[in-house]
């Protein structure tokens, strides 16, 4: 079983983005469960989703605590929230910022777990670039396929299209598209370094 | 039938006479067609005005929807005499569920009958005044406010009688019930509370408001008619004396109901989306000593520990009802 | 069809396939999905004839189900927690009555103090309403179920509640296979009412039933779900032949064959429960699970059955039964009476509390070394209920419990990460 927490704020698309990432692994003949860590509605706020793969029946309940990869859809919770607990130590981060690791004072986490599964994403510019909203999730998910293999931008883009339609989707697949090439170029610059 | 001008009462009783009328024109419970929708056999005591006004309104409303009515009963008097187990006074499909949820029942039936198509299938829903004021009120707003194809009529006793006589929501300031003895410095109901449906009704915007009381019945089944001719949420109130509750005779059921109207007490109108449309006039003003002396909810008005400040009270409430509503002619109240 | 999708979303399309008539809904989380997409396939016209009545409140909810399957109509509506206890007046009423009411319960802790996550207080304070109680352990049952319940309730002429854990299935997004509208027709007949209110044939529902009555009328009631230990597994069966898939029915069964200790549980809860049964047995443990699908009728026989050849039996409830413990358990001791068993009641899950597998391994290791207490609850801060308890002691004006907790709740986390 692959888990993967996501951490954003209300707004921000995070329990979507964990839905898309079940549909994207359903596209692929995967089983997975996506779900929220459930509370009142309101912008701004703190929120978890969670999304499970596995190649059989998920009947597991619990809450993700010990993830195998973390999306971060907002840098200033990094300050606020403790995401990195419970992340296996082989595990994935996907961080939505403009800014390297280093610069956001996470260089420690650099030092202890390498660069090939550690990414930083300008997902919002993405957002407001394509989709002309700063919504970071479609962007992320794409990147997060890109840094862990989990998923072909195929399957993705089945995900957005079956989310959105028209225009949004559009902007949508050109975002993730780009999403996905960044990190990919990311990932051979660190494979370089 | 439209709403008609006749010249001409029995004596004493300012009641049509049928008789005199051409066939067409009578009133439908003059009529041998009329469907008998609340049997008799019933457990109503004598002299009961609800018993009275829902079998006027029910006939009316079966005359006028062509027999094809269910009605809908909120728990109290009326629902309780009716359906003695296993007996039923009923010859109309007839569903009681509970005390507060009558409108929202009948909104389920009007929803059934549309969706299967059997428009022709009209929805009445009835209660008593704590039925529709007090605890089903909520649901009686929803069903005003969704504008459902229901026609609600309240039998207001002002009170609530089936319990033993509590005060309800639309009990008269001063009145006497179990909870609110003539006991202490403001014996009976208290002044200043209260609540006026039929304006709350009004103010909800729907198609038909109207009030009637058991003393006009030709007017009451015009009422009950006309609003089965339109579609959406409808209202009436029926002021409906109870002999028990009131502590009056029961023969003066229907004089007290007139003696309502004729102080102002009850004003009797109707009025469409939100505006009133027509009045009940006055036809010969009384004080309100002589609605209510012969009750015996009001005994402690009078006598030796009289209240004469609270009865000048309810004049003067009876009187703004009077300017409000317009229910004296020109004439009548320049010539006060 | 096999789909991606949310629970909520995916019983809205059960239901729509079950040609509801009425829908009547007012909202609540965690059930308010539901009725949004039934909402909108009434209104696009994807769902028709159907009328979809916003209602001020969920009293009015029920008692417009009330007046419409009165008057012939399939009925339905959805309601969680407070909802449900809001309309439970007419609850009573519409089962009273003998109306095949169907509603889903998003199953959701009652307050004060408010909270809106999962456990099952609200459909368990129905216990006793005399609605049949189905209670799914994944989204693909809850649309089976929904399903089965049409036909059960109708065939009963009884309303049914199916119950599934708000937030954790309703919220979740995960695989479901969708019926066709086909494979629906050819199991649901159309309604066919055994009492209608038709001007037709006017007869009165509703009379007042006195002393001389109303224990015969009751009785009937009970005897409709006595009836259904017969149907449910019938009509489950009869599923799994039109639809292929084994969904509903009393019980169910799992590695239960030689256990010694069976887990007994109702819900999502399952699912985590056979996760550590499986990592237990792979360490040898002889452990197995009972879930109960139907609460209401409860299929003493069955549970009994499956419980008999047992040492000890765990029953994780997401109620509690204040001053006494689980109502399940309770309700088990009644179906293994004459047993010698020895049988545990833990307490989990209450307000939405994860259950994690660490948590329930744990407890099933005590269970099996006798070291458990008869009523256990499961990851319960004993540090800030003592404390409280304390301060109870030692002042008068102690203050409102829920904020003294949250307060020294906060105190620990700061302390914890500060």
């Amino acid at each position: 079983m692959f888990q993967i927490r996501v951490h954003g704020r209300g707004g921000q698309g995070v329990v979507t983005a964990t839905e898309m990432l079940s549909v994207a692994a359903f596209e692929e003949g995967r089983h997975a469960q996506a779900f929220p860590s459930f509370g009142s509605e309101r912008t701004g706020a703190p929120v978890v989703a969670f999304c499970r793969l596995d190649d059989k029946e998920i009947r597991l309940r619990e809450p993700i605590m010990q993830p195998d990869a973390l999306i971060i859809q907002d840098p200033t919770l990094l300050h606020q929230i403790d995401v990195f607990a419970g992340l296996k130590a082989d595990g994935y981060v996907l961080l939505n910022s403009a800014h390297s690791f280093d610069q956001l004072g996470l260089g420690e986490l650099v030092q202890r777990m390498g660069h090939a599964r550690l990414a930083a994403l300008p997902a919002t510019e993405l957002g407001i670039k394509h989709i002309g909203r700063p919504i970071p999730n479609v962007p992320l998910i794409a990147g997060f396929a890109a840094l862990s293999g989990m998923f072909k931008l195929e399957s993705v883009v089945k995900a957005i299209n079956e989310k959105f339609s028209g225009k949004v989707a559009e902007g949508n697949i050109a975002a993730a598209a780009e999403a996905y090439e960044l990190v990919k170029q990311q990932m051979k610059e660190a494979a370089h370094a | 039938m439209g709403y008609q001008t006749v010249k001409f009462y029995q004596t004493g009783t300012y009641t049509v006479g049928n008789r005199l009328l051409a066939p067409d024109e009578r009133s439908v419970q003059a009529g041998e067609r009329r469907s008998n929708s609340i049997n008799s056999g019933h457990r109503a005591c004598q002299g009961c005005g609800e018993a009275l006004g829902a079998r006027y309104a029910i006939d009316a409303a079966m005359a006028e929807s062509n027999n094809q009515l269910i009605a809908v009963n909120a728990t109290g008097c009326l629902e309780v005499f009716s359906t003695p187990y296993p007996e039923s006074s009923w010859q109309v499909p007839w569903i009681h569920s509970l005390f507060g949820n009558a409108p929202a029942v009948a909104t389920g039936v009007a929803a059934a009958m549309k969706v299967k198509g059997r428009s022709e299938v009209r929805v009445v829903a009835q209660g008593g005044d704590g039925g529709t004021t007090d605890i089903g009120f909520g649901c009686l707003s929803g069903m005003f406010e969704r504008n459902d194809d229901v026609l609600y009529i309240c039998y207001d006793n002002e009170a609530y009688m089936n319990t033993g006589v509590q005060r309800s929501s639309a009990t008269p300031p001063t009145a006497r019930t179990a909870t609110t003895m003539p006991v202490g410095k403001e014996p009976g109901n208290v002044f200043g509370q209260g609540k006026n449906v039929p304006e709350i009704a009004m103010a909800h915007g729907i198609p038909y408001v109207a009030t009637a009381t058991v003393a006009d019945l030709r007017d009451l089944e015009y009422k009950v008619r006309k609003a089965m001719k339109m579609r959406g949420a409808r209202y009436i109130q029926i002021f409906v004396p109870c002999p028990l509750g009131w502590g009056a005779a029961s023969h003066d059921t229907i004089k007290l109901a007139r003696l309502a109207k004729e102080t102002g007490m009850f004003p009797v109108f109707e009025a469409e989306h939100g505006e009133v449309t027509g009045v009940l006039k006055i036809r010969n003003k009384q004080p309100i000593e002589e609605y209510l002396k012969p009750q015996k909810r009001f005994a402690h008005l009078f006598g030796k520990h009289a209240h004469p400040e609270m009865v000048a009270h309810l004049q003067a409430i009876a009187d703004r009802n009077i300017r409000k509503y317009g229910l004296l002619d020109e004439e009548k109240v320049n010539a006060q | 069809m096999l789909k991606q999708m949310e629970g909520s979303k995916a019983v809205a399309e059960a239901v729509a396939l079950c040609r509801p008539e009425v829908i009547c809904a007012y909202p609540i989380s965690p059930q308010t999905h539901i009725v949004e997409a039934l909402g909108e396939m009434v209104k696009s016209g994807e769902l028709q004839p159907c009328e979809f009545i916003n209602v001020e409140s969920e009293f009015a909810a029920m008692s417009v189900a009330i007046g419409s399957s009165a008057a012939g109509a399939r009925s339905y509506t959805a309601t969680a927690s407070q909802g449900l206890l809001f309309m439970v007046e007419a609850v009573y009423n519409a089962s009273g009555l003998g109306l095949p009411i169907v509603m889903t319960v998003a199953n959701r802790a009652i307050g004060a103090p408010i909270n809106i996550w999962n456990d099952h207080s609200d459909s368990i304070s129905q216990r006793d309403s005399g609605w049949m109680q189905l209670f799914a352990e994944t989204n693909q049952e809850a649309v089976d179920l929904h399903i089965q319940a049409f036909k059960l309730a109708e065939e009963l002429s009884m309303p049914v509640m199916v119950c599934m854990d708000g937030f954790i299935l309703t919220h979740a997004f995960e695989r479901v296979d969708i019926p066709t509208q086909e494979q629906v027709d050819a199991f649901l007949p159309p309604y066919e009412p055994r009492q209608v209110l038709d001007p037709t044939d006017p007869i009165s529902i509703g009379a007042m039933v006195g002393p001389e009555a109303f224990m015969e009328v009751r009785y009937l009631a009970h005897a409709k779900q006595l009836q259904a230990l017969e149907l449910i597994p019938q009509y489950a069966a009869e599923f799994k032949e039109k639809f292929g898939r084994d969904s509903g029915g009393l019980v169910r069964t799992y590695r239960t064959e030689d256990a010694e200790t069976i887990i007994v549980a109702m819900g999502s809860v399952l699912g985590t429960i056979k996760d550590v049964v499986d990592d237990m047995r792979a360490q040898g443990h002889k452990i197995g699970v009972l879930g109960i699908i139907s609460f209401r009728p409860f299929p003493m026989q069955q549970a009994r059955e499956a419980l008999q050849h047992c040492k000890r039996f765990v029953v994780v409830e997401k109620n509690l039964a204040v001053g006494l413990g689980g109502v399940l358990y309770t309700t088990l001791r009644m179906a293994v009476a004459g047993l010698k068993l020895t049988g545990y009641t833990a307490i989990a899950g209450l307000g939405g509390r994860p259950i994690p597998k660490s948590s329930l391994h744990k407890l099933f290791l005590d269970a099996e070394q006798g070291a458990l207490e008869p009523v256990t609850f499961v990851d319960l801060d004993w540090d800030v209920v003592n404390r409280q308890l304390e301060r109870e002691k030692q002042n008068r004006h102690s203050g409102p419990i829920a904020e003294n907790i949250l307060h020294a709740k906060g105190m620990s986390s700061s302390a914890k990460f500060g």
